[in-house]
């Protein structure tokens, strides 16, 4: 009967997006009178299982099976899916992430199961089963109902705050049998940036758009991002001219990030690029232009040029 | 080389939602609807792979007929007959099945679908039809090339991107850098107008979530501005006002 939630690590933690699923997850259990199980797949030091008993999981299935080191959204499916059947779970809570979508679209087809993709709150109860949604990314919300016997809740960063408790989690050895039509595809080469502060997952974002003029003058934006140990992001036209990875491009078409803290430097606030940021819960616009859209949906403003203000704030922070 | 890309008809990106019904219906008075974004990608890349080695490529939509000027544009862009699933495309499930069922019957090499709609920003039919088909899917995938039955791929995963391989037939989600938006020419359009395109009627009708209401964001407070030549202040504000730091 229990409530799953899907947990990834990152670098032999668990991520902190995954924390918040832990506790989302143990508090939906908590209203449907039942216990938080958490799944992980692949290598992990039984130390760090156990503690996802401080985010409110009584029990960890940890399916160790060496084939699962990579992360693969087809087998960890397969994997959820029969952590499933065994605990008799109804409902699958994930956080948002690359591998995690594709994870719950695999999962939902395998269950049958209704996907909340964008859930912003915790579901209620009283009446069916409810959930708060993001849909038009981000202009809109939906009240969804989850109509399916199975639920799967893929919950948005910052979602809900969590608190921690000193209680560890049993941990379990789970070996479901491995389908190996999910091992069909060949990773050839992996290119990750180390040690920085993973976007999806950044509580605090430095972003940068066109007004930087070159990609030469990212320096004062990473410094700002280093002394605030945030992550930096940009808008398309930005990565669309190489200035910056792909994968720092936020907006309606690019990475969707909600944050505590989203710093917005020499971009005009198109639509678009709203769209993907607008969840930030503290909005800092940078601009010259004392008229550029995005004045309009922050919380502070600042007019004046980048080259000057951004250099400042970081020693502001420095001498914190 | 049979290619099958699934496109949605939704509102133009610089759409400001808004909701009529007593906030139950989107509100489409005065929205032009677009090809999603992503789809775009999907199916440049698809008209492309067509250019070089000449495979052949449907499109198809579930949705209404109001769908159709989208699919249209899609045929002047490249593709070569359409198919529209004559229904309400009411939740990621029941426009899977409807696909799956396409896809079961006519045998492609290739289903390109854009990473995610933008409307419900599901990012779940790739995964749902893969697994109804009993293939892979992979998803955000940036770029693309196909040779004999071997599909090399460029996925995004968080902080950067790998490289795979794997054979045909695959499910992909697409989105940038994999082709450049292409726009219809004269002839495109001249051509769409004969090129056949079939309306089917739905198979079955699962569908497992329903939207009861929606709601638009709260508008953010009154921006505080600081002049720039306090900009020290803003980081003492984010510490004790917004506590963000
Ligand atoms: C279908 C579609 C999807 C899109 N998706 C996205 C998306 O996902 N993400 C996205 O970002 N965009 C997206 N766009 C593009 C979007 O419409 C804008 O073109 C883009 O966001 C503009 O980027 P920018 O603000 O960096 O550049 P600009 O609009 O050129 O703005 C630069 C800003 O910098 C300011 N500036 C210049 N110099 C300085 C200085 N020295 N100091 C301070 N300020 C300065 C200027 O006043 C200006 O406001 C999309 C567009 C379409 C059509
Ligand atoms: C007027 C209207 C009302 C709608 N109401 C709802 C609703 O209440 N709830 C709801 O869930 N959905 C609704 N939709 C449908 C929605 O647009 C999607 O078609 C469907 O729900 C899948 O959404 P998703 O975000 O999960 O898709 P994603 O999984 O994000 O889409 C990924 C890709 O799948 C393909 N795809 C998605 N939908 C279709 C489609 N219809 N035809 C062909 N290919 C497709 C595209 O390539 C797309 O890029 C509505 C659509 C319209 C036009």
């Amino acid at each position: 009967m229990s409530v799953l939630i899907f947990v990834e690590l990152d670098e032999g933690k668990i991520k902190k997006s995954s924390q918040e699923a832990i506790f989302y997850g143990a508090k939906v259990a908590e209203t449907m009178g039942t216990s938080a199980t958490a799944v992980v797949a692949g290598q992990a030091d039984q130390s760090e299982l156990a503690a996802a008993g401080r985010f409110g999981a009584t029990k960890v299935l940890h399916a160790a099976d060496g084939k699962l080191n990579e992360p693969n959204g087809m087998a960890y499916a397969s994997v959820v899916a029969a952590a499933a059947q065994q605990e008799g779970a109804s409902v699958v809570v994930l956080a948002k992430s690359s591998l995690a979508d594709a994870m719950a679209a695999r999962l939902a087809g395998k269950l049958k199961a209704g996907l909340a993709a964008n859930a912003i709150e915790l579901p209620d109860l009283s009446d069916g089963f409810q959930v708060k949604t993001s849909i038009y990314t981000g202009k809109a919300f939906a009240y969804t109902n989850l109509t399916a016997d199975t639920k799967i809740l893929a919950i948005k960063k910052n979602t809900i705050e969590t608190e921690e408790t000193d209680a560890t989690a049993t941990v379990e050895a789970f070996s479901p049998a491995l389908n190996d039509g999910d091992f069909g595809l060949k990773v050839t080469n992996t290119e990750k940036a180390t040690g920085d502060v993973l976007l999806p997952e950044a509580d605090l974002v430095v972003s940068a758009g066109r007004g930087l003029k070159g990609p030469e003058n990212w320096g004062i934006v990473e410094d700002l991002a280093k002394a605030l140990h945030a992550a930096t992001a940009c808008s398309k036209p930005v990565s669309d001219l190489d200035w910056r990875p792909h994968h720092e491009h936020v907006g309606q078409t690019g990475i969707k990030v909600s944050p505590n803290l989203y710093i917005a430097a020499g971009i005009s606030g198109a639509i678009q690029h709203l769209a993907g940021v607008n969840s930030s819960k503290v909005i800092v616009v940078i601009n010259k232009d004392p008229e550029a859209p995005f004045f309009k949906s922050a919380d502070y403003g600042i007019v004046g040029d980048v080259f000057d203000v951004l250099p400042r704030l970081t020693k502001a922070v420095q001498a914190l | 080389m049979k290619i099958l890309v699934c496109v949605t008809s939704v509102p133009d990106t610089t759409t400001r939602i808004t909701f009529t019904d007593n906030n139950t219906k989107l509100n489409k008075a005065g929205v032009q609807f677009i090809t999603g974004p992503y789809d775009d990608y999907a199916l440049a890349r698809a008209v492309e792979l067509k250019e070089q080695s000449g495979a052949t490529v449907t499109v198809l939509t579930v949705g209404e007929v109001d769908a159709e000027p989208v699919i249209r544009k899609c045929l002047a862009i490249g593709a070569d007959d359409a198919i529209r699933v004559n229904a309400d495309p009411a939740d990621a499930y029941f426009v899977a099945g409807q696909i799956a069922a396409i896809a079961k019957e006519n045998k492609y090499d290739l289903i390109l679908m854009g990473r995610e709609s933008i409307d419900y920003n599901g990012g779940q039919v790739h995964g749902i039809v893969a697994e109804m088909l009993g293939i892979p899917s992979i998803s955000p995938v940036m770029k693309l090339d196909i040779s004999g039955s071997t599909a090399r791929m460029t996925r995004e995963i968080e902080g950067g991107k790998e490289d795979l391989e794997a054979n045909l037939p695959l499910v992909l989600g697409c989105q940038e850098p994999i082709a450049e938006w292409k726009i219809p020419n004269m002839r495109g359009i001249m051509s769409a107008r004969t090129k056949p395109l079939k309306v089917v009627q739905p198979t079955g009708n699962d569908t497992l979530t329903t939207v009861a209401s929606y709601e638009l964001p709260a508008p953010r407070g009154a921006v505080k501005m600081i002049p720039a030549d306090q900009a020290e202040t803003l980081i003492q504000l984010l510490r004790t006002e917004a506590k963000v730091i």
